[in-house]
């Protein structure tokens, strides 16, 4: 019952809306899939359908690669380790909008600190306009992406880590393999089900990120940022066409139901491997 | 084929001094024990042996050659672990090729010491399997097969049989003993049970708050103990002792005790003769105590209460009180005895044991 109040019913009225020829103050009419016919023919929304993989696929793999090596360094012992964990997650609990508006000032071409410091090394001459340049915007956006996603990352693969028993180690260092040996043959084949889950979570929350693109670019310079759900918001709330942007958030479905279905299957096979 | 020795021996973790000076041959081809309660420091020596644990000071040899600095794989080692350390993604058989696959051995090779192995331990049949498809006993068997398979110098065993039932434990202690007889490696075993420790070992280290207490054939700790610990430790069920003074009496010495008073025979009474006068704990094996007949020398003999009646279908085990003293008497099945009896006891004079009250070594 809940599951369809909350789920189910949105759910299908997105897709209703997205049928029809819906704008603000115009309820419309049935128009069948010439919303979705539109939005294909639409360079933006390409553009945006780019972004969105580029954006998801990139950050994936910096968050687990830097995530791995935080979880590893984290799960030996060192003074203070209780303190550095909880420390790792402090990007993760700032809300991100909060977050985003202090990296938005760092990348800000007049006040920026790492042009600042950059321009004191001597690296630079001149400023960057790291917001302002199309790949540069999206090289930002994909930083603080990576920056904060990792922390959730590293607790979650630390716990799964800990799992793995000190023996095995113990009994493969005795058996001969050195220590990337010993994370390739035991570690990573043992934290295979907890980091698949980790990335189908990751992907789903990347692919359908909004917050951090909406606050730090609109989805500019000239619409080189979007993604899905900032496409989707400026064409439904912003521009106020109701029905292309319910049609441009649907879009997204079909990529993610893949996607989930796809890990799971895999979760699934290597779980009962 | 490798002897193993350590010398002066010590490990500290922080500010807990947990194996102290310990030294020690181990022969080549020998099946060594390492017994004592929890936390006396034979693991931690175990896992300096195999490289797991840094050596805080000592040194330790595995053949000519000093291991102090050498990592584990160099050893040429291979270690049985408590909870088995099976690799819980590879089947038995990659379980048991991956320490020859990292040694880069020829596949055929591989193969053929697998099989070897398989046929030795009976797992031929579980090759395919993954370890969480095994019972205990399989991944025990699992476990031994990855590290026969190594052929390597020295075995080393971490209370391997401790998570079986006790009926498995049994037989796989047989399994072990014939298994060394087999394969003639250097071995050593760590355990706190004494049984396995006296069945299986060759020699027993029995240890006690990192020290090693006492080193000898089983049979050796068992009749000349050389001290308190072990003599209570060794046995089962285990040594009385009970706390007596050392007296003259008419010109031999006894041991007295409120209600009990002892003769001390031969070479004992020589040694006791020296202590006369100081405290001492009196000790004999349940089964050196029986009741008393005719034939018994009245200084050997005397009268207890008996308290519990343990019947055990092989023997009888009587708790008993004998003045201040508690007592536990092994005696035939066929004796009808019932709580409450008053019983005259006679104890064998040549298994007396005396140990002195301060220092706990034996007189």
């Amino acid at each position: 019952m809940l599951l369809g109040l909350f789920i189910a019913y949105p759910f299908f009225e997105g897709v209703k809306l997205s049928l029809s020829s819906a704008r603000v103050g115009d309820p419309g009419h049935f128009v069948g899939l010439k919303n979705f016919h539109k939005i294909w023919n639409d360079s933006i929304f390409h553009t945006t359908m780019w972004n969105t993989f580029w954006y998801t696929g990139v950050t994936t793999v910096f968050k687990l690669a830097l995530g791995l090596w935080l979880a590893i360094l984290l799960n030996r012992h060192f003074r203070g380790k209780a303190l550095v964990r909880a420390f790792i997650l402090l990007p993760f609990i700032i809300p991100t909008v909060l977050s985003t508006f202090a990296w938005k000032w760092m990348f800000d071409p007049t006040f920026s600190v790492i042009n600042w410091t950059l321009f004191q090394l001597g690296i630079i001459t001149t400023r960057i306009n790291w917001l302002g340049d199309p790949d540069l915007a999206m090289t930002s956006i994909i930083v603080i992406n990576i920056w904060r996603g990792v922390p959730f990352f590293a607790i979650t693969l630390l716990a799964g880590l800990q799992t793995i028993s000190p023996e095995l180690h113990e009994a493969a260092a005795i058996d001969g393999a050195r220590p990337w040996q010993r994370f390739w043959h035991v570690t990573w084949p043992l934290l295979m089900p907890v980091t698949l889950v980790v990335v189908l979570f990751s992907v789903i929350q990347t692919f359908a990120d909004f917050q951090l693109v909406y606050v730090m670019t609109g989805g500019g310079p000239a619409n080189a940022t979007h993604l899905f759900a900032t496409y989707a918001y400026q064409l439904g709330i912003g521009t106020g066409l109701l029905a292309e942007g319910a049609a441009i958030s649907l879009a997204m479905f079909p990529f993610l139901f893949i996607i989930v279905v796809v890990q799971l299957l895999y979760i699934r096979r290597v779980e009962t491997r | 084929m490798a002897e193993v020795s350590l010398h002066k021996l010590n490990k500290k973790f922080d500010t807990t001094h947990v194996v102290k000076d310990v030294d020690l041959q181990i022969r080549d081809k020998e099946f060594m024990v390492f017994v004592g309660p929890s936390g006396c420091g034979k693991t931690t020596t175990l896992r300096m042996i195999a490289g797991l644990e840094a050596i805080t000071s000592g040194e330790i040899r595995i053949g000519n050659t000093v291991v102090n600095e050498v990592p584990p794989m160099d050893r040429d080692i291979a270690m049985v672990f408590q909870n088995y350390a099976l690799y819980p993604h590879m089947s038995v058989a990659s379980n048991m090729a991956f320490g020859l696959k990292m040694r880069k051995f020829e596949k055929a090779e591989i193969e053929k010491r697998i099989n070897n192995a398989a046929s030795i331990l009976g797992i031929e049949s579980l090759l395919h399997r993954k370890p969480r498809q095994l019972s205990g006993g399989q991944r025990q068997r699992v476990a031994l097969g990855r590290a026969i398979v190594r052929d390597p110098a020295v075995f080393l065993f971490d209370e391997p049989l401790s998570n079986l039932d006790a009926k498995l434990r049994v037989q796989m202690r047989v399994e072990l003993k014939k298994l060394h007889e087999r394969l003639a490696v250097t071995s050593v075993y760590v355990t706190h049970d004494q049984v396995e420790a006296m069945t299986l070992g060759d020699r027993v280290v029995v240890m006690k708050d990192g020290v090693v207490q006492q080193v000898g054939e089983p049979l050796e700790l068992y009749n000349t103990p050389a001290n308190r610990f072990v003599a209570g430790f060794i046995g089962s069920p285990a040594m009385n002792f009970a706390d007596v003074t050392l007296v003259e009496n008419g010109g031999s010495p006894v041991a007295e005790a409120p209600g009990l008073r002892i003769g001390l025979p031969g070479a004992l009474a020589t040694r006791a003769r020296a202590k006369t006068g100081r405290k001492a704990s009196l000790g004999i094996r349940p089964e050196d105590i029986h009741i008393a007949t005719a034939a018994d020398a009245p200084e050997y003999c005397f009268e207890a209460e008996v308290e519990v009646v343990e019947q055990l279908g092989s023997e009888i085990l009587l708790d008993m009180r004998a003045g201040g003293a508690l007592m536990v008497a092994s005696v035939e099945p066929t004796l009808r005895v019932r709580a409450h009896d008053k019983l005259k006891m006679a104890l064998k004079p040549e298994r007396l044991h005396l140990f002195d009250a301060e220092t706990e070594a034996a007189i």
